[in-house]
C-alpha cells in the first residue's frame, strides 16, 4: 500500500517555515488573519473553474473570496487567510484538487499597490529579484502562430485565446513576471479600468513559468457583478456544465457596501515548489490526490 | 469501445491518435489565467516509434488502443513475412510484415526471444532483447597478441548487422552486442 507521504520530511519542515514567514509578513504589516468556511452554500460561477459539491450543504470553496468579501463589507480591516481550497478535475504536476491558498485583501489599495506587496511577499519567501511586467496582449502575441489542438467541434475564440495565452506564457524567460491588462471578459471579480473599460484591473504573477498569484482591484458594483454571474451561468448552460446558484449573500454584501480594496490569491504550494526548486507538487505536499 | 478521458491520461496508457496506436509518455495539465484547461501530451507512435506532441482540450477523450506486448520466439522468414511463435506453450505462430521489423531486422537470431507488439492481434512492432550473442561471419583477419592496442574494424554478424569490433576479433567468434546502440560489448563466453 502507498501509505507513505510523497514529499520528504525536509519539505514539510520547509513548508512550516514558509507558513511562519507568511504569517510574520502580514503581522508586520498589520493585516489580520481570518478563517472562513471551507464549505459555502454557494460557489463560483466561472465556467473554467469546477467546484466539488458537498451534498446537502453546498460546495467546498474554490477560494475563500466570497466569504472574505462579506467580512470586508461587514467592516473588517485588511485581512488574509491561509487554508485549503478545492477544484474538481485539476490534477497534474502543478495541480491538485486540494491545495493551500494564501488570499489577502487590502483596503484602499489599487491593483498596482497590491502588485508591489505581492512582489514584496515573494521576495520575503524566495529572496529578492527584479520583477518585470508584460501585458496579456503581449503574452498572447508571443505564442507561436500555428497552434494545433485536438478539440471536438474546435475551439471558441475565447478558448483559442486561452490556449495562445498558455503557449505565450511558456515563451517568457525565467524570472518574475506580472501579467497585466487582462481583457474585460477575463475580469471575473475585478473592476474595469474607468478610462479603458475594455481592460480589467486584474494581474497575475508568473515565476519561472509557474503561475502563482491572481489579483484584482475588486469590483464593488453589485449590479455589474450580478450581470457577470448571469453571463457565466449562460455560458455554463450553453456548455452543458452544472449551473450554480448565484451567491445572493455575496451580492447583498457588495450592495451594502464593499469598501474600495484589492485582493489576491496566491498558490502557497507552488510558492513552496519555487522555494525548493521542486518540479512537482508531489515534492511539497505529503498526500497528493492519488495517494490521499 | 473503451476510451480514456484526458483526466485519466497517464504514462503507459495506449490510445488511438489519428488512427495510429500510441502510448502516452507524458501528460501535462495546463490551465493558465483560470481559463480553459488543456492537456499537453507526448505520445510514442507504436508503429513508427516516433514521438508525437499534441495539445488536447481537457475533457476530450481518446479511444483505447487494443495493444499487447508478447514475448515470442523467432522462427524463420519466408521472403515476405517473419514468423514468430508464442512462448506460452501454445506453439501459436504469427507472421510479422517488414514494417513491423524495421530496425530489428538486423538483429534476428533463430530461437531468440523478441518482444512483439500486437495491435488488434496483428504484429506492428518487434523489439530485440537489449543484449544478443551473435557470431562473426565476416571480418578482416585478427591481429593476435595485440589486444591492448586501440583501434577497431567492422565485423559482419550472423544476423546481418555490422558492428565495430576490436582488432583481435576473428571470424567465428561469438560476440555480445548491445542492440540499442549497435555496439560491441565483449566476446561471449563459449559453451
Amino acid at each position: 500500500m502507498d501509505w507513505a507521504p510523497s514529499c520528504t520530511l525536509a519539505a514539510l519542515a520547509a513548508r512550516a517555515e514558509l507558513l511562519a514567514t507568511v504569517r510574520g509578513f502580514f503581522q508586520a504589516r498589520g493585516v489580520m488573519e481570518v478563517q472562513t468556511g471551507i464549505i459555502g452554500a454557494a460557489t463560483v460561477t466561472e465556467p473554467a473553474v469546477e467546484s466539488i459539491a458537498v451534498p446537502g450543504l453546498g460546495y467546498l470553496q474554490t477560494s475563500p473570496e466570497y466569504q472574505m468579501k462579506r467580512l470586508l463589507a461587514a467592516g473588517a480591516p485588511s485581512i488574509y487567510q491561509l487554508g485549503p481550497v478545492f477544484r474538481a478535475g485539476e490534477a497534474g504536476r502543478r495541480h491538485n484538487p486540494e491545495f493551500t491558498m494564501l488570499e489577502w485583501y487590502r483596503l484602499g489599495f489599487d491593483d498596482r499597490q497590491l502588485m508591489d506587496e505581492v512582489a514584496a511577499l515573494v521576495a520575503a519567501a524566495l529572496g529578492p529579484a527584479p520583477v518585470d511586467r508584460v501585458t496579456y496582449a503581449d503574452v498572447v502575441a508571443r505564442a507561436p502562430a500555428d497552434v494545433e489542438v485536438q478539440a471536438t467541434g474546435g475551439l471558441s475564440a475565447r478558448e483559442l485565446l486561452d490556449l495562445r495565452f498558455a503557449n505565450g506564457l511558456d515563451t517568457l524567460p525565467p524570472g518574475r513576471w506580472f501579467i497585466t491588462d487582462y481583457p474585460a471578459d477575463q475580469a471575473a471579480l475585478a473592476r474595469r479600468r474607468p478610462h479603458d473599460p475594455g481592460v480589467a484591473a486584474r494581474f497575475e504573477l508568473v515565476v519561472d513559468g509557474l503561475e502563482i498569484a491572481n489579483g484584482y482591484h475588486e469590483l464593488t458594483d453589485s449590479r455589474e457583478q450580478r450581470a457577470r454571474f448571469e453571463r457565466d451561468q449562460a455560458a455554463r448552460r450553453a456548455a452543458g456544465q452544472p449551473e450554480h446558484a448565484t451567491d445572493e449573500r455575496l451580492l447583498a454584501a457588495i450592495e451594502s457596501g464593499l469598501p474600495d480594496c484589492s485582493g489576491v490569491a496566491l498558490g502557497f504550494d507552488r510558492l513552496l515548489m519555487l522555494k525548493l526548486g521542486a518540479k512537482s507538487l508531489r515534492e511539497v505536499m505529503p498526500f497528493p490526490i492519488d495517494i490521499a | 469501445m473503451a476510451s480514456y478521458s484526458t483526466n485519466e491520461f497517464k504514462p503507459g496508457i495506449k490510445v488511438l491518435l489519428e488512427g495510429e496506436p500510441c502510448a502516452i509518455l507524458e501528460n501535462e495539465f495546463v490551465k493558465p489565467g483560470k481559463g480553459q484547461a488543456f492537456n499537453r501530451v507526448r505520445f510514442r507512435n507504436l508503429k513508427s516509434g516516433r514521438v508525437w506532441e499534441r495539445t488536447i482540450k481537457s475533457g476530450e477523450s481518446l479511444e483505447a488502443a487494443d495493444v499487447l506486448d508478447l514475448d515470442m520466439e523467432y522462427l524463420y522468414e519466408d521472403g515476405e513475412f517473419w514468423h514468430f511463435m508464442k512462448t506460452d506453450g501454445s506453439y501459436e505462430q504469427l507472421a510479422a510484415p517488414a514494417s513491423a521489423l524495421a530496425e530489428a531486422r538486423q538483429w534476428l537470431k533463430e530461437q531468440g526471444v523478441y518482444q512483439v507488439t500486437l495491435w488488434n492481434d496483428a504484429p506492428i512492432a518487434v523489439s530485440p532483447p537489449n543484449f544478443l550473442d551473435l557470431e562473426v561471419v565476416e571480418t578482416d583477419p585478427g591481429i593476435r597478441g595485440d589486444t591492448a592496442q586501440g583501434g577497431t574494424k567492422p565485423a559482419k554478424l550472423s544476423s546481418g548487422a555490422v558492428v565495430k569490433v576490436p582488432l583481435f576479433i576473428e571470424q567465428g567468434d561469438v560476440l555480445r552486442v548491445d542492440t540499442r546502440s549497435g555496439e560491441y560489448v565483449s566476446r561471449a563466453k563459449s559453451d
